[in-house]
């Protein structure tokens, strides 16, 4: 490769000038652009004061909040008196009614708590002695308050009189002169399947089986399977029935939403698409009626239909019915106005009357994208249902709201977001094969 | 041709035709079976829908009437009052008619009417973490893409990531920042941001993998590192369609922000819900038109501007996503 010489490259520039020589605006255009962009940021920056709100956030709050979502913490307190050293749990402990955990170990006044097999707290009614790995920290507790001896470790904390140990994901202690509240954290779901107050509960999947099979009635009024199962059923703290109730109306919503909307929009569609219906009336106004019904949002829709069939899955059904038939009869339209028309003008030229042209010179072309069309927004409705449902259309989302709201309850969110994962990753999957048997490649 | 296939059938088209009745009664069984149970499922949800309802369908039809002309203003100028935040001459001292009450002034008697606001807020919403989710989208996109990285386990990981972050329902994520931020209008950013990033990569990627390779090789045959490789190689290439997505999520983005504002996000969404709640007619009204003029305004524009970027093609698919 040779380089050019002066003149080439001059031949080259008078005939691509627009090359060489771009407007001024066009060769700073991407500059321009990161500059606008730059500009927008710092005004949505003071607009919504994004630093102050972001600076005042409790971000600590978010590891304790993520940590609730898969593991659950038990509280014990312990009274130190000279006369005996007490262990209580609180009222409604995950623990049941008489809590003897064994990470607790009582021996005379003296009282162990394990925090995993190299933390631990040594407490007796003069001195607490907490050891982390090849650590360890002695508080004395006198009457004016707990005093540590010694240079205090990383993980202790001293705020007036009283010393907090904190010993990581395993749990934490407050320690006072006159009693130790300790919080112990365990991974995972308590009491996921028995509350506390059933009789299946604390006893293993082997015991509660037999007990179902060949154990003695518990209730006479009903068997031990109807009960195991009522308890289940109705658990406190999971509340299982109420949860997948809630579920299966957001199912629901979505399926007989776009259901609906797809029988509407079908024939709807035909009067739209003005190459069917050579009406222009009729095509401009079927298509501003869609168009109205798309505008109009999904949230307006669920707002109304709330307050007009009060709150449950009518009003998320209703409004995603409304919306859908808007956005599926102006995709609808647009894939009749693209059809073949040799097709119909073949059925046309053997006499068919215009219901059978259109029965079989359209339909068998579009219906396979019809279908694949209301398939897709099935699956994305099941989305949506999710979200509207927290303005009060049904399903479960306001109860996933109002959980989150409480603060303290998110390993019950953590239960439903599970379960709203499976069901679209399951609904994608079917909704997927389908299409792709019905349009014949892979989505 | 026809005396042939129903008089004189050989032994072997006696057999073909008894398969093709087999199959087809066969086929016809199933439309039947699926036909019935599409029934049976429509009936039972309906059922179902009704029965966990808190007013039931027929006993709430003849209310639905009298809710939809309980939405009729006192007279028509009141929509426009509402609206404007223009001082009503039914003012009887409550939320019903106090639309100056809402008046954001800027300076001097210059103001702008409360409405105009909160929309202005959901739009920034909607633009901002379309934004940022273009910004992240685009950073993580050639890491996904199998003709650029080579390495499966980063294009997995990143993949993942991005599926993570679609499929979350955003109300979560709006509902854990809510904890954290307090209620207000950046959790629903961080909401509708990490969905977008999600939504948007995948979109990307698969743009990506579509490109025309033969400039990277050009590139790559000069000596150019990976940077400049996507740089000059396939970003000019992707970037039209790049857009074109991002105005399209554009679209899904100012709906989301709304919804999501009408559950604790602020903006127009939440206005509309008190407002409705609290039987508003004229506020109701005025917000149901501004929001529908907006998002008739917006979508026009995004699809103006997709025409201009890639023509016709961005008009193939339905215009809907998640």
């Amino acid at each position: 490769m040779t380089a050019l010489s002066a003149a080439a490259i001059a031949d080259y520039e008078s005939r691509h000038p627009e090359v060489f020589n771009p407007p001024v605006w066009k060769r700073f255009l991407p500059l321009f652009i990161a500059a606008g962009i730059v500009l927008y940021v710092v005004y949505c920056w003071w607009f919504f004061s994004i630093g102050t709100v972001l600076a005042s956030g409790q971000w600590q709050r978010a590891e304790i909040y993520a940590r609730d979502w898969v593991s659950y913490a038990v509280r014990a307190t312990v009274k130190m008196s000279p006369e005996a050293t007490t262990v209580s749990y609180p009222r409604f402990s995950e623990l049941g009614n008489n809590p003897n955990p064994d990470w607790v170990i009582k021996n005379g006044n003296d009282v162990s708590i394990r925090f995993g097999s190299s933390k631990s707290l040594d407490i007796n009614a003069q001195r607490v002695i907490a050891t982390r790995g090849s650590e360890s920290l002695t508080i004395l507790l006198e009457p004016n308050g707990a005093k540590p001896q010694g240079t205090l470790p990383k993980w202790a904390q001293l705020k007036e009189d009283q010393v907090t140990v904190n010993f990581g994901f395993a749990g934490q202690a407050d320690i006072i002169p006159e009693r130790v509240v300790v919080s112990r954290r365990f991974l995972g779901w308590a009491n996921f399947v028995f509350d506390t107050a059933s009789p299946f509960w604390g006893k293993s999947f082997g015991e509660v089986m037999s007990m179902i099979t060949s154990g003695e009635r518990i209730k006479p009024e009903m068997s031990n399977a109807a009960l195991a199962f009522d308890n289940i059923w109705y658990n406190s703290s999971w509340q299982h029935g109420d949860v997948w109730t809630k579920l299966l109306q957001t199912i629901v919503m979505a399926f007989i939403g776009t259901l609906l909307a797809t029988i509407i929009a079908f024939p709807l569609a035909f009067v739209a698409a003005r190459n069917i219906m050579p009406n222009f009336f009729a095509n401009q106004i079927t298509k501003r009626f869609f168009d109205f019904l798309r505008s109009v949002d999904m949230l307006i829709w669920a707002l109304f239909f709330t307050r007009a069939f009060g709150p449950g899955p009518l009003a998320g059904i209703a409004a995603i019915f409304f919306t859908d038939t808007g956005t599926l009869g102006k995709v609808y339209s647009e894939t009749l106005e693209n059809i073949d028309d040799k097709q119909r003008e073949g059925v046309k030229s053997v006499g068919a009357s215009p219901v059978n042209v259109q029965r079989y010179g359209v339909v068998p072309q579009v219906l396979p994208v019809f279908a694949s069309q209301a398939l897709y927004f099935w699956e994305s409705n099941t989305r949506s249902a999710t979200i509207i449902g927290a303005v009060g259309a049904g399903g479960i989302g306001l109860k996933l709201w109002e959980a989150m709201r409480t603060n303290t309850n998110w390993h019950n969110v953590a239960y439903m977001v599970v379960l709203i994962l499976i069901v679209i990753f399951i609904f994608d999957n079917i909704s997927n094969a389908l299409r792709s048997r019905l349009t014949g490649k892979q989505h | 041709m026809s005396q042939a296939t129903t008089t004189t059938l050989s032994p072997d088209g006696i057999e073909i035709e008894r398969h093709w009745l087999e199959l087809a009664t066969r086929r016809r069984a199933y439309s039947w079976l699926i036909g019935i149970g599409l029934l049976v499922a429509v009936a039972g949800s309906l059922w179902f829908a009704n029965d966990s309802n808190a007013g039931k369908f027929f006993d709430r039809l003849p209310h639905f009437f009298e809710f939809a002309g309980d939405l009729v203003p006192r007279d028509g100028w009141e929509v426009w009052r509402a609206l404007f935040d223009l001082p009503s001459p039914y003012y009887d001292g409550s939320l019903k008619y106090d639309y100056p009450e809402g008046r954001v002034y800027l300076f001097g008697g210059f103001y702008f009417p409360e409405y105009f606001y909160k929309m202005l807020q959901t739009l920034n919403i909607a633009i901002l973490s379309t934004l940022v989710g273009f910004i992240f989208g685009f950073l993580l996109c050639f890491l996904a893409a199998k003709n650029l990285v080579k390495n499966r386990l980063i294009r997995g990981v990143v993949r993942r990531t991005m599926e993570i972050l679609r499929a979350f329902p955003e109300i979560v994520i709006a509902g854990f920042f809510a904890a954290i931020l307090s209620l207000g209008a950046i959790p629903a950013m961080f909401a509708v941001a990490i969905h977008t990033i999600g939504a948007l990569g995948k979109l990307f990627f698969e743009v990506v993998e579509n490109a025309d390779m033969k400039p990277d090789e050009g590139l790559r045959a000069a000596g150019a590192n990976w940077f400049e490789r996507v740089g000059f190689g396939i970003v000019p290439q992707v970037m039209p369609n790049f857009m074109s997505y991002a105005l399209l999520r554009l679209e899904i983005n100012v709906r989301a922000s709304t919804i999501i504002g009408a559950v604790g996000g602020g903006g127009i969404g939440e206005e509309l819900r008190l407002s409705i709640g609290r039987g508003h007619q004229a506020k109701t009204l005025a917000i149901v038109l501004l929001l529908l003029v907006t998002i008739i305004a917006v979508d026009q524009f995004s699809a103006w501007l997709r025409r201009r970027l890639v023509g016709k093609q961005a008009f193939a698919f339905g215009g809907k996503q998640s």
